[in-house]
């Protein structure tokens, strides 16, 4: 088995594969560890799928904008599998002013820079999607936004970047990094096993954080449970992603008929976080019923088939950290994705092969580094 | 069980064969022949398989395919069927409607 590598990514998500692929593509020989049996089996699985720029941090809209334009239309083609990608604009939507108020304050922060999204009223709201309430009083609308199959395209990242000679093995549980002659050199996991590479990108969600401190590092992050539902075939009905402004649910309708929702019961913050379990609240899937009827009440005799959910790692500003470690040469971070990893996935990926080659980056990264967390007291 | 699996092991070509067409997903018509080309994509495991080809995530999720998946996804990596995790079951058991999986007595 393969155990040296010029680049060695620890997780196999759609941040690590997508890396994978971009660097495989450049010539670069990569190895990727993946704690699970399973490609993608943490956050890439466990989300509604929106590939979205609405809603994004100042910080993060220069790479999810650059990923919309240049990477997402052509990727299916460009990885041999269909991802399901759907640019059909997304909806966020407005019961009652209060939420206009949330809508119109991140209407305001994006087209600031420069991100085509504008407020609609009620009637407008009916003219982009009939199928929704008439209670609804108003939303943002981003027409470029969109989304796409989180599993299939983590998937098929691994799948093209696995043709094109990357080494994945899973199983490999991670548990500590170790420098020599004061660069990052070894991966050990908990098999027993040693990796050697050049770079390493730190990649593994959550999780990363245990292993960043074995090299001294802590990314200052908190483990956070999303649930989805799907439920069974539906007549086509319409392209676009759905959001809420109180942010309860968000979701759309498959190619395959069916519709995802992301939700939760808006009791997450008190669950004891256990990374391994992976089982829902019993209260999770009414909760995300009754706050899809209120959007989209004809739905209510959809009948649902399955339920499933996953820890998200959420910093402690909810944006991302991909950066370089000053004190760890060689070390690359990319976790801390706060929720936004699939959509901006690609780009993230991108950004990490440009990162190991020195390359210009497509957007400045300086933003997004690990150090920036500093007390405000 | 979590276990060391090597990507790059070589599992010899795809072949394709005279029962590929054979329905094994009835609820999402996944053939035989994708189950068999998709484990030479790399989709090694079956909670892949299922994110991969929706086999299994229909209505009866996979209480009627799981089974066939497996032999067919072993055969072709050349492992006996043991050696392959189950998929995880997800509530609810049976197929609900949304009015119905609502009152649970949350807030409406």
């Amino acid at each position: 088995m393969k155990t040296t590598a010029e680049v060695i990514i620890v997780g196999g998500g759609v941040v690590g594969n997508a890396a994978a692929y971009y660097l495989a593509k450049k010539g670069v020989d990569v190895l990727v560890l993946e704690a699970d049996d399973s490609i993608g089996h943490g956050g890439s699985s466990r989300n509604g799928g929106g590939v979205r720029q609405s809603g994004r941090d100042v910080r993060e809209l220069p790479y999810a904008i650059y990923g919309i334009k240049n990477l997402w239309p052509t990727l299916s083609e460009e990885l041999g599998v269909d991802v399901e990608y759907h640019q059909g604009g997304n909806l966020r939507l407005g019961l009652e002013e209060s939420h206009l108020d949330i809508l119109r304050g991140q209407v305001e922060r994006a087209t600031s820079l420069g991100l085509d999204v504008k407020m609609v009223d009620a009637k407008e709201v009916q003219e982009i999607c009939p199928y929704l309430s008439d209670r609804i009083v108003g939303a943002s609308w981003c027409p470029t936004d969109g989304h796409a199959n989180p599993m299939k395209t983590t998937l098929a990242f691994y799948k093209r970047a696995r043709e094109l000679g990357v080494t994945f093995i899973s199983g490999e549980k991670v548990v500590e990094l170790k420098k020599q002659k004061g660069k990052i050199r070894k991966v050990m996991t908990e098999n027993g096993n040693t990796y050697e590479g050049e770079t390493v990108i730190l990649a593994a969600g959550y999780e990363s954080r245990k292993i960043a401190q074995t090299v001294g590092i802590d990314i200052p992050m908190t483990p956070f449970f999303e649930a989805c539902l799907v439920t069974e075939m539906q007549p086509p009905m319409f392209d676009i992603m759905l959001g809420v402004a109180t942010a309860e649910i968000y979701g759309h309708q498959c190619d395959h008929g069916s519709f995802v929702f992301g939700s939760g019961t808006g009791l997450e913050a008190t669950l004891e976080p256990k990374l391994d379990d992976l089982r829902i609240s019993a209260l999770d899937v009414s909760a995300n019923c009754r706050a899809i009827m209120k959007y989209v009440p004809m739905l209510k005799d959809a009948k649902i088939v399955r339920s499933w959910g996953g820890w998200m790692d959420i910093t402690h500003d909810h944006v991302p950290v991909i950066s370089k470690v000053s004190e760890v040469p060689g070390l690359i971070l990319a976790c801390g994705m706060s929720g936004h990893g699939f959509g901006t996935g690609p780009a993230v990926g991108l950004m990490l092969s440009q990162m190991v080659l020195d390359e210009p980056l497509i957007c400045d990264s300086t933003p997004l580094r690990y150090d920036r967390f500093k007390s405000d007291r | 069980m979590v276990k060391v699996n090597d990507r790059m092991r070589d599992i010899g070509e795809f072949i394709p064969a005279k029962d590929d067409d054979i329905l094994i997903c009835r609820c999402e018509e996944i053939t035989k022949g994708e189950i068999r080309r998709a484990v030479h994509d790399g989709i090694f495991t079956m909670e892949e398989m299922r994110r991969y080809l929706r086999n299994g995530m229909g209505l009866c999720q996979g209480q009627t395919c799981g089974k066939l998946v497996k032999n067919i996804m072993a055969k072709e990596l050349k492992i006996s069927p043991l050696e392959l995790e189950p998929e995880t079951s997800r509530a609810p058991m049976r197929p609900i409607e949304m009015e119905i999986y609502a009152k649970d007595g949350g807030n409406v």
